[in-house]
């Protein structure tokens, strides 16, 4: 049990009980604020889960944020500490997105959600350590060196939001925001023993989120609890007439129905999650936790998501494709890196793009490349697309059945770093249970349920489309009765 | 499918990434990896399947012809490699 | 046998937009470089396009004005390629499914025939910025103010034959467009720039190899650059060579042509549909609403100027073409109740005038209603037509009515007979030879002697005697 009146307690509480703790005056958003700062400073070497930590910014917050609880003006979350994923635009601080594109970019503007959580109060401790552009699935290929694995420093942290999850496992911020392209958010959630979840397409504004792939991409919270989630993922949501790709439709209160009963519930539990590729070891851990929910009253529906084996081949088409565009304005002519001394234009462009971007980077760009390419476009984006539309119907066909589907997060534990080897495909397979929800455009997220060689495994929980609140719920139910989410791991020594 | 390494600079120029000789051969390695992966999409059958560009089917949102975005060029070309009377500076364009 | 010029045009028209297609950055001509380029336009990382309303009207209404098919759904596709004026790196354009469907344009050709124009297509797309190039010690300044302005491009199909039909085409467009108000029509701002895809062949033969002219922004550059690209390929061609494919510049000061060495390099511009767009869609009842909101349209126009002012039609065709000409011939009309008189003075001194000083009409010195009330007083006989033309001069350079002009200056036409008959009779005593010749003269040679003692009259009296009152008195005196 935590002591709230012992300060050097305060990392142990959640996020809402941060929040509460702060409404109480147990003590200070400075307080905390320096707490956590100390943390970092102390710890993060261990993990290099920040890519930018902003002290001075975050105490100058905290104090903001003391002054409007004092004038009786504070929101919930005013006062709480937490960290941006370094692909959010943060104006007046640099946003690198993980890449030496942009190690010089000081952003000129905020992003949507910086926006709406400067508006809470919230206290930006800084920003985190991602794979570059937020490609990859183990955090190898952020420019800034990889982010190491509280649960054992060895292991990769899963990608592309490696950063922020591993300053959530290792007690460094309560909370940190992320993005979701084809697992990002849930599969790092999963490696390091946390909550995150990836809300439905349309859900989260995308402006000043630096777009990997524009019809994947989506913004979500990682914490330690269902809860905490709620509570980030309310403050984030919502309407923006800078986004035409997101949808005007209310908010609900996600804390709201968390407590509500399971009894009746329909979980759909698809084959070809629990088919060869999947970690012995893990899938007991998921099968475990499907008994935990039967015993809270629900029912678990055997379905089939025929062409799951698709999702991945399907991605690595559409995702490079909109990468390759979407990173073309990385040119050494506005912002971003340019070469030394280029020779002519051509030039320009060629070193500054080759010296910016990183090997993985650089493949999708031409993968994408091709797979556009004149003669090549109906063979792979097409297809692409089309097989893109079976996998939603699938999805859509599935839910007519069930309320919620649930599976493995990621195929294994978290893994050792360099264990992927050279062939990329090794890798994307890592994402091989998230990537159709990105496709189809659903919300899915990732909650520990157990451990493996004492590292943790994800559960995934994906829902129909809006339907955040009753995944949250289901979620919130399982952490009431069990403790994987409440584990930490032993402090890295330094 | 395989691919041939001149596709590869083709593609590269397509880019504008330059590819020093190491990378390139390590680069058409890898590529033919992953188009070995893309390429199980051939099996699927999708006669008759409409495309799908995007997850949501909603239709694209129109904004009022009003100005909103005043002159920002001190604060946008800050963070530019390079200026000069207000213009951004590259190597000289031949048309 | 001769040649057979085909002739196909892409024309890119800037919409008269307060703001630019996909941002709130304002669109105004002649800004500060890059003071009207935000976020967005500089695509900076993170930043996403909102499409303006206002561009999609104008395009429906274009595409309305031509009698197209206008889609249900459109959809914005990604162009890629690099170059510093494009700062995506692709242009956001539509390829598949435009926004404006297969229309025509008629057309008029001076021997008063007219030819159809069939339209493959418009569709809505982002300009570029500019580089200019004088020298930044061997580099290119890139100005942005111009990324992002909406633009429809109007792609024709080969049904042009001639210079004259591609000018007369080009005229109808501009004409079309700013009576629309879509487009400011200021060629030299490049608010219309024009391609021309030709290629000659033999009549009949199948289509030869063409070249694309690019960002032609007169009419008469347009006319010039034709006649030399299809000399230069008849050229070619007769000397046993052939003509390849490859996109042109024309410099309108050197009257020389080029062909662009960097558009060669193979282009492959991997279009496929923008992720952070969605379909617009376009409602029925919309477009019901902008069809009522349609404007008069330059062939409607002429065939009622033919119609309600009894012009002939190449007045009519005249003064219908542009909004502006039609607007100030029809409230002359209105000031003056002369409908021939208006149409003869607007086309002949008032275009001459304006011509001399190069003034457009909108900002002609001389109002459309002091032009009528000048033309109400020759109808009266105020004046005479020869007076007239003073009086114009005067409201030209000093301003003011026609009628205080005509009384300051004392312009009054003479009608007292009394007086006109005194200087008749001065007239006839001051030339007896004259007089002798006329009377002893026949018939036929008498109207010509007449002019002789008329011309007299006229200078004695300052012009001002009213000509028919001094016909009939000195016939009779003469007689
Ligand atoms: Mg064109
Ligand atoms: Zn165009």
């Amino acid at each position: 049990m935590i002591d709230m009146h012992n300060l050097s307690d305060i990392h142990g509480l959640t996020l809402a009980q941060t929040a509460h703790a702060l409404a109480e005056k147990k003590f200070s958003s400075r307080e905390v604020t320096q707490h956590y700062l100390d943390r970092i400073a102390r710890l993060d070497k261990n993990y290099n889960a920040f890519i930018t930590v902003t002290a001075d910014l975050a105490l100058a917050e905290a104090d903001a944020a003391d002054a409007r609880r004092a004038a009786g003006n504070a929101a919930f979350l005013t006062g709480v500490p937490f960290a941006h994923k370094d692909i959010f635009c943060t104006q007046g601080v640099r946003t690198s997105c993980g890449s030496r594109m942009l190690d010089n970019f000081i952003s000129p503007y905020d992003a949507t959600v910086v926006a709406k959580y400067r508006e809470q109060g919230m206290v930006m401790l800084g920003k985190t350590n991602m794979d570059e552009f937020a490609m990859g699935s183990s955090n190898e290929t952020s420019f800034y060196g990889p982010v190491k694995n509280p649960w054992d420093t060895g292991c990769v942290p899963g990608g592309s939001s490696g950063g922020s999850a591993a300053s959530v496992a290792a007690r460094l911020v309560p909370g940190a925001t992320a993005t979701d392209t084809g697992g990002s958010i849930r599969q790092p959630a999963a490696l390091c023993g946390i909550t995150g979840l990836k809300p439905t397409y349309g859900r989260v504004s995308r402006w000043g989120m630096i777009a990997f792939a524009s019809s994947l991409d989506q913004a979500g919270p990682m914490a330690r609890t269902a809860e905490d989630v709620a509570l980030m993922l309310g403050a984030m949501a919502g309407f923006d007439p800078k986004d035409s790709t997101v949808l005007d439709r209310p908010v609900p209160d996600y804390t709201a129905t968390l407590a509500n009963d399971l009894t009746g519930l329909k979980i759909g539990v698809p084959r070809e999650y629990f088919g060869e590729g999947l970690h012995a070891d893990t899938a007991t851990q998921v099968q475990n936790a499907l008994r935990e929910y039967e015993k809270l009253g629900a029912t678990l529906v055997d379905i089939s998501l025929p062409h799951s084996a698709l999702a991945v081949p399907a991605y690595y088409v559409i995702a490079p494709a909109e990468c390759s565009a979407n990173l073309s304005r990385f040119d050494g002519v506005r912002y971003g890196h340019r070469c030394e001394k280029p020779q002519d234009l051509n030039d320009l462009y060629c070193r500054s793009r080759a010296e910016g971007f990183g090997e993985e980077v650089k493949r999708r760009i031409l993968v994408g490349a091709y797979a556009l390419s004149a003669g090549f476009y109906d063979a792979y984006y097409r297809k692409a697309q089309q097989v893109r539309r079976l996998i939603q119907q699938d999805f859509v066909d599935a839910f007519k059945q069930v309320d919620v589907i649930m599976g493995p997060t990621s195929p294994s534990p978290a893994f050792a770093f360099g264990s992927k080897g050279s062939d990329p495909v090794a890798m994307y397979l890592e994402d091989i249970y998230t990537i159709a929800t990105n496709l189809a455009g659903l919300p899915g997220m990732s909650l520990p349920c157990g451990f493996v060689d004492s590292k943790p495994v994800g559960l995934q929980i994906i829902g129909n489309y809006f339907d955040e609140a009753r995944m949250l719920n289901v979620a919130h139910r399982y952490q009431l009765t069990t403790a994987w989410h409440t584990q930490s791991p032993v402090e890295a020594v330094v | 499918m395989a691919i041939e390494r001149q596709q590869v600079e083709q593609l590269a120029r397509l880019a504008r990434l330059s590819l020093d000789e190491s990378t390139l051969a390590r680069t058409t390695a890898s590529l033919g990896d992953v188009l070995a992966l893309i390429d199980q999409l051939q099996a699927a059958d999708t006669t008759g399947i409409e495309p799908m560009a995007h997850p949501l089917d909603a239709v694209q949102r129109l904004r009022d012809d009003v100005v909103t975005e005043p002159n920002q060029r001190e604060a946008l070309q800050a963070i530019a490699p390079a200026v000069q009377d207000g213009l951004f500076l590259v190597p000289k364009v031949i048309e | 046998m001769s040649w057979e010029t085909v002739i196909g045009l892409e024309i890119h028209v800037q919409l008269a937009t307060k703001t630019k297609i996909f941002s709130g950055s304002s669109t105004a001509f002649g800004a500060e470089p890059n003071t009207q380029a935000c976020a967005i336009d500089l695509a900076l990382p993170g930043t996403l396009p909102v499409l303006n309303a206002e561009a999609v009207r104008m395009a429906l209404l274009f595409g309305l004005a031509i009698n197209a098919e206008i889609p249900k759904r459109s959809v914005f596709e990604r162009k890629n390629y690099f170059y510093p004026d494009l700062p995506k790196g692709y242009q956001t354009s539509q390829l598949a499914e435009p926004i404006v469907g297969a229309g025509y344009i008629d057309i008029d050709l001076a021997n008063g025939s007219s030819k159809r124009v069939r339209i493959h297509h418009a569709h809505l797309e982002e300009d570029a910025g500019k580089s200019l190039h004088e020298d930044f010690a061997g580099q290119s300044g890139i100005d942005l103010n111009r990324a992002g302005t909406p633009l429809i491009e109007i792609v024709t199909e080969p049904d042009i034959r001639t210079a004259e039909e591609a000018v007369a085409f080009a005229k109808k467009l501009h004409a079309i467009v700013t009576t629309l108000g879509i487009c400011d029509g200021e060629m030299s701002q490049g608010s219309m720039r024009f391609d021309v895809n030709i290629s000659v062949r033999k009549p009949g033969a199948p289509l030869g190899t063409r070249t694309e002219t690019k960002n032609l922004n007169s009419f008469r550059f347009m006319e010039e650059a034709i006649a030399l690209e299809v000399e230069r390929q008849i050229d070619v061609i007769e000397d046993g060579g052939r003509v390849i494919q490859e996109t042109r510049l024309y410099n309108g000061d050197t009257k020389t042509a080029r062909s662009m060495r960097s558009k060669e390099e193979a282009n492959d511009y991997r279009y496929f549909p923008c992720p952070d767009l969605l379909p617009v869609v376009i409602e029925d009842s919309y477009l019901a609403q902008l069809r009522a909101s349609l404007p008069e349209l330059p062939d409607a126009k002429r065939k009622r100027f033919v119609e309600q002012y009894g012009l002939s039609q190449d007045d009519a065709t005249q003064l219908s073409a542009e909004r502006a000409t039609s607007e100030f011939y029809e409230q002359t009309v209105t000031a003056s109740g002369d409908a021939k008189l208006a149409a003869n003075w607007v086309m002949v001194e008032l275009m001459a005038a304006l011509k001399r000083s190069n003034l457009a009409v909108q900002h002609s010195p001389v109002s459309s209603e002091q032009l009528g009330g000048m033309i109400a007083r020759i109808k009266d006989g105020t004046i005479s037509g020869k007076i007239a033309k003073q009086v114009f001069e005067l409201m030209w350079t000093e301003g003011g009515s026609a009628d205080d002009i005509i009384d300051k200056q004392g312009l009054k036409q003479v009608s007292d007979s009394g007086a006109i008959e005194k200087i008749v009779d001065d007239i006839i005593a001051a030339n007896p030879q004259q007089v002798e010749n006329y009377r002893g003269a026949s018939e036929d040679k008498r109207p010509k002697m007449l002019g002789f003692f008329v011309g007299q009259i006229m200078k004695v009296s300052q012009g001002k005697a009213n000509p028919q009152q001094v016909n009939e008195i000195l016939l009779k005196k003469l007689s």
